[in-house]
């Protein structure tokens, strides 16, 4: 149970949730929810893993991870954005589409064993940093570092570009973006396929990084529907997100770790020895979870956390009466 | 054939909803420099005109000449770049964002970075040059209804629009506003702009216009008016079609006993303070009560207490002797208590329902409509087919959906509905609100009608000259409470009351 082990371990799981959370981010702001993300980041490992192990090329998997994740949000968008459904309705729906899909195609692929893997390394100089240097520059993937160019990166776009700003209005009040001439339509597909290639990226960011290898569900594990409950903990803002999602890594590894030692705290390790207590303890991220989205979905406290005012609503032009 | 000084030339514009001719071959057209008003009640056709004007619309038929060049726009962005912008009565802003970003919304620059520092310079600049101040770091949500008016504006002159169409924008303003507004847009005739003002108020049209043209159910029946050479009672005749009774025909009458009291009535607002503070009130059969008074005063709160949407804390409701406090709203309907209530459209009507299902809310319940737990469609659909024809409801048909109705059919529907259910009071607030003249005469005739029938109306407006011309007393109500009551039309005396100076 050494801290700096699990805050480094922390950083990189939390770097699965900080990709997932980013592009359910995006999503949300030009008024798009997508709870399909499990279901995206499921094709996105599984596809990833596949086509590393069978190319011996990881970045070849990243990308067919990113692009297969990126088609699947296509039927949501088309189906919300077209069709005009329901939302959570259609969600839903993708994310077992997404897992039924992986499994019956991932088939076999467990037993594949790792292949090809991203690298993972030190970074030189920031490494020597002391307390942070072990755990934020020291033997991480390439994906992690990536994670902490990306969530400053969306953050500036969204805040600080004109493109950021029409995403932006988008997702407040659609009518005023379309008075001016923004293609509504056209740009919330964008999003929504952006959001599910970062799924994808989650996604390949396990199988080829940080738990390499294909378990079928147990790949993802519900971290999908963890980063949908981040989006709201993070406010829909990127570099929020990026404390949420480390915290919820290094809480995920803290769970694993603790089952280690015989002494906790002096006295005997209560979760060592009843092992079905960590069954309680494996709960609790996916509880907070549930706690966040249950008091997330009241009104009052939506507009207080500042979330896009027409996330959800379909857009249609022009009808008279509102 | 076209003047040197005009321009806007719009000839023989058609466009057709499904069954309306919403524009009937309209000739219209703007000089430079000036302000032209577009007079007419609603559904005339005047936002129709210049929605093809400003590229959300398409013409069926017609043609569109701007500075000298023939046009035919498919998106308000073309309008927009031939130098028209429309200025629509529900603002188009994002409120979370600033006024500099709401400006900016959609346009090509900034490339990539925002540059916002340099970009709220050129907002403050432009809001100088033409006396539209406001604070270009300012969120949408934080400024007042005028300060947001004027942030439409600039975001068309930001575009470099010279022809500015303002969709009534005074009905969302304050005299003082209003005023701010006229003085700006004079401002604006001086720099070469020129703007096309929409209105139903015939005064404002004669202060700001220069010139004015006049439609009626889709068709111009005045070009080319001036304001100098006309006055408001020619103005109201070509816009209704005959002369205009602005003093309503009032029979004298003597009260009956009293129908509907409140006694020392309290309640609390949605915030739950007190709104209503032991109010008294008595309204006798075939009498108008006005009730007077500053918006805000408990006027809202009253009317749903005494129609059973709200609690009463302390105090009682009585109608023709018995106790309606805290009672369903379904009691009070079966014992005759009629409301018309201030939000038409999404109190007094369901948007997304048929005229019938709208119409037949009270009737539901009894034969014929109602058989049992059934409901006779046919009988429903002959029902309100009758009180369309009545009431001279215009509308394709019963089907169609209440929402597309206008403000002044809407009305004539649900007082149809409240009429027809022979109610012995009637509670109806600020019942013209937004309304065109024509309109208004209806709703006043009917309340008038109303009163001859022996029914005690209770009647809470803000219009003043509304209040003196109907009712048969006026009380006055500040913070909830009635402060006094005005018989002999004392105009000075019920403003007085009203502020709480007395």
């Amino acid at each position: 149970m050494d801290p700096i082990i699990i805050l480094q371990a922390g950083v990189a799981t939390g770097t699965v949730l900080l990709f997932a959370t980013i592009g359910e981010i995006f999503a949300e702001r030009a008024g798009v929810l997508n709870l399909g993300v499990e279901g995206m980041m499921l094709m996105g490992a599984m596809s990833a893993f596949s086509v590393a192990n069978s190319t011996g090329n990881a970045w070849l998997g990243v990308l067919v991870g990113m692009l297969v994740a990126g088609l699947l949000s296509q039927l949501h968008a088309f189906i919300v954005i077209q069709l005009q459904a329901d939302q959570v309705v259609s969600g839903l729906a993708l994310t077992f589409v997404g897992t039924g899909l992986s499994l019956v195609l991932g088939e076999g692929l467990s037993k594949a064993g790792a292949g090809a893997l991203l690298p993972r390394f030190s970074l030189p100089g920031l490494a020597a940093i002391p307390f942070l240097g072990p755990i934020f520059f020291t033997n991480q993937s390439v994906m992690v570092y990536l994670g902490y160019l990306l969530a400053p990166a969306a953050w500036y776009y969204i805040y600080h570009t004109r493109p950021g700003m029409n995403l932006r209005a988008i997702g407040e009040y659609p009518a005023a973006a379309d008075s001016m001439g923004v293609n509504i339509y056209r740009l919330r597909y964008f999003y929504v396929f952006v959001g599910g290639m970062l799924a994808g990226l989650a996604g390949a960011t396990i199988s080829l990084a940080v738990s390499p290898g294909w378990f079928s569900e147990l790949t993802t594990g519900g971290q999908g529907w963890i980063a949908v409950g981040l989006v709201i903990f993070a406010q829909w803002n990127p570099l929020r997100a990026m404390f949420g999602a480390y915290a919820f890594g290094a809480l995920r590894r803290l769970i694993l770790d603790i089952q280690g030692p015989a002494l906790l705290f002096g006295a005997s390790n209560i979760f060592k020895t009843h092992q079905s207590l960590t069954y309680f303890l494996e709960m609790l991220p996916y509880a907070f979870t549930v706690i966040i989205l249950v008091i997330g979905s009241r009104e009052a406290v939506r507009n207080r956390l500042g979330a896009p005012a027409a996330l959800g609503v379909p857009y249609v032009r022009g009808e008279r009466g509102r | 054939m076209i003047e040197p000084s005009s321009v806007i030339q719009m000839r023989g514009i058609v466009k057709r909803f499904p069954g309306v001719l919403a524009s009937d071959h309209v000739d219209f057209e703007l000089r430079r420099g000036e302000i032209h008003a577009l007079l007419g009640e609603n559904g005339a056709g005047k936002s129709t005109l210049m929605n093809i004007l400003a590229g959300l619309y398409r013409a069926d038929e017609g043609t569109i000449v701007v500075h000298d060049k023939p046009v035919n726009f498919s998106s308000p962005r073309q309008a927009i770049q031939a130098g028209i912008g429309m200025i629509h009565q529900h603002f188009m802003l994002v409120p979370s964002q600033s006024v500099t970003e709401n400006i900016l919304l959609g346009l090509d620059h900034p490339r990539f970075r925002l540059r916002l520092a340099e970009n709220e310079r050129r907002v403050a600049e432009l809001g100088e040059q033409f006396g539209l101040k406001v604070d270009p770091k300012a969120k949408i949500w934080q400024l007042s209804v005028g300060e947001q008016q004027r942030v439409e504006i600039l975001k068309m002159l930001y575009r470099g629009a010279d022809i500015l169409i303002l969709d009534e924008p005074t009905a969302v303003l304050g005299p003082a506003e209003t005023e701010q507004l006229f003085k700006t847009l004079r401002g604006m005739t001086t720099q070469g702009k020129s703007i096309i003002f929409i209105s139903h108020k015939l005064n404002e049209v004669m202060a700001i216009a220069d010139r004015v043209t006049v439609m009626r159910r889709g068709k111009v029946t005045a070009a080319d008016v001036s304001t100098k050479s006309t006055s408001t009672a020619e103005l109201a005749r070509l816009m209704v079609g005959r002369e205009v009774l602005f003093r309503v025909q009032k029979q004298p009458q003597t009260p009956g006993p009293v129908v509907l009291a409140i006694e020392d009535l309290t309640a609390t607002n949605d915030r739950g303070l007190p709104a209503l503070q032991k109010l008294n009130l008595q309204v006798h059969a075939g009498e108008i009560v006005g009730l007077a008074g500053v918006a805000g005063n408990g006027q809202r709160e009253l009317a749903e207490v005494a129609t059973g949407l709200r609690r009463a804390a302390s105090g009682r409701i009585l109608l023709n002797g018995e106790n309606l406090t805290n009672q369903p709203v379904r009691r009070a309907i079966a014992r005759g208590l009629a409301h018309v209530p201030e939000d038409r459209n999404r109190v007094g009507s369901s948007p997304n329902l048929s005229l019938t299902d709208n119409m037949i809310m009270k009737q539901y319940l009894q034969s014929p409509i109602g058989r049992g737990w059934q409901l006779d469609a046919g009988e429903a659909a002959a029902f309100a087919q009758r009180l369309k024809q009545s009431y001279e409801i215009s509308a394709p048909s019963v089907e169609t959906q209440a929402r597309l109705l206008s403000g002044g059919n809407l009305q004539r529907l649900i007082l149809a509905r409240e009429i027809t259910a022979q109610p012995k009071a009637m509670i109806a607030m600020q019942p013209t609100q937004g309304l065109d003249v024509g309109a208004v005469e209806v709703v006043h005739r009917l309340l008038l009608e109303q009163r001859q029938q022996g029914v005690a109306i209770l009647l809470i407006s803000e219009e003043l000259d509304e209040l003196l011309s109907l009712s048969d007393r006026v009380a006055v109500i500040y913070e909830g409470a009635i402060v006094g009551e005005v018989t002999d039309g004392d105009i000075e005396k019920i403003g007085q009351l009203m502020t709480g100076s007395v």
